[in-house]
């Protein structure tokens, strides 16, 4: 029922550290997450691509010093597919995803504390109807926890290397059409 | 000025400190930042307690992938409320909004009408995860930084048909407001 009081801890250190940064970020703010929806404001695909650029480059030096390892999610194309769907669909009603909804519930938003109840219930629903949906989950293609170098037959590092050009050029251009835009 | 205090940081900023974040997070518990998986085992406990009988038959207590229970993951996500409560109350930045200008613009006042939106939409939001087995964080942060092809599959999926739906809720009117 209860992981050890440490393991713990150190899960709630995390998250305090993570709720922070998202407040800060303005990612717990309806206008925000919309806005980059409506291609308007960019801040959420900054922040993650950021995130992402930044976090691959440890996380795999960690992972061939041997000090941690992947958990990698398997490609089940149904569940996948679907989910995706859903979930955009349900993001662009509601105006958080999951972590900022908590984020924005901790910044006082009350409709998004509404959300938050209404993801329990979705939750619920998943479990509830959890062997009814294997069929779809599974019904697709199964391409097992796969990444994108062993499908590729690559060194991680070259796809490292790719993703942090591709969203650092990304991010760069993104700012001079930007600042373009507004000189204009 | 104390960086605590400020209403907001660089995105970049942000964005490389969560990075650095996961690093933490692995080194430290083995563990990828995600959310969602606590609420599917909140859930799982909560329907286990409610109707026994029901869990009994349900084969989601049997998946051994499956261990509904109060882990590292739903610590985090209580830390995330507390984080985000200390950064806004430390930069002044609360609010007690239920709806945000842009709802008002295209469905009104209502109060009512703005809380079904938020629970619905939460709810789809939640079951889609669940189905993906991720969400904003777990398939779009940690599993695309650890390059697994099914995050990346999710990650342009939902950002597509979130496009599609918010230009279909707002349109471009409600673009030009944001």
């Amino acid at each position: 029922m209860f992981d050890p009081i440490s393991k713990l801890v150190l899960g709630l250190l995390t998250g305090i550290i993570f709720g922070f940064l998202l407040q800060k970020g303005r990612a717990a703010k309806f206008h925000v997450i919309i806005g980059q929806f409506l291609l308007k404001d960019w801040t959420v695909v900054k922040i993650m691509a950021t995130a992402v650029a930044v976090g691959t480059i440890g996380v795999y030096a960690l992972v061939s010093m041997g000090a941690a390892t992947l958990h990698i999610k398997p490609a089940l194309l149904g569940g996948v597919l679907l989910g995706g769907l859903l979930f955009g669909t349900g993001l662009a009603f509601f105006g958080y995803c999951p972590g900022t909804s908590v984020a924005a519930s901790g910044e006082g938003r009350r409709d998004a504390m509404v959300g938050v109840v209404g993801m329990l219930f979705g939750a619920g629903m998943y479990v509830a109807l959890y062997p009814a949906l294997q069929p779809i989950i599974k019904g697709l293609a199964d391409w097992g926890k796969i990444t994108l170098p062993q499908a590729t037959n690559l060194s991680p590092w070259v796809w490292i290397v790719g993703v942090v050009t591709v969203i650092t050029t990304g991010l760069y251009t993104l700012e001079r059409l930007r600042a373009g835009r507004q000189s204009a | 000025m104390n960086p605590l205090t400020m209403k907001s940081w660089s995105p970049y900023v942000v964005g490389a400190l969560i990075g650095v974040l996961s690093w933490f997070a692995f080194a430290t518990a083995d563990k990828p930042l995600g959310i969602t998986t606590a609420f599917e085992y909140t859930a799982a406990l909560t329907e286990r307690a409610v109707a026994p009988q029901s869990a009994r038959t349900n084969e989601y207590y049997s998946d051994p992938e499956r261990t509904p229970k109060i882990d590292w993951e739903w610590m985090l996500v209580v830390g995330v409320f507390i984080g985000a409560f200390l950064s806004s109350k430390l930069s002044k930045d609360r609010t007690s909004q239920s709806v945000p200008p842009l709802w008002r613009w295209r469905f009104g006042d209502s109060t009512a009408k703005r809380f079904a939106g938020a629970f619905l939409g939460g709810a789809l939001m939640m079951f889609g995860a669940r189905l993906a087995g991720g969400c904003t964080s777990g398939h779009g942060i940690s599993g695309a930084l650890q390059l697994a092809v099914s995050s990346w599959i999710f990650v342009l999926l939902f950002f597509a048909s979130g496009v599609a739906t918010a230009f279909l809720i707002y349109g471009k009117e409600g673009a030009n407001r944001v």
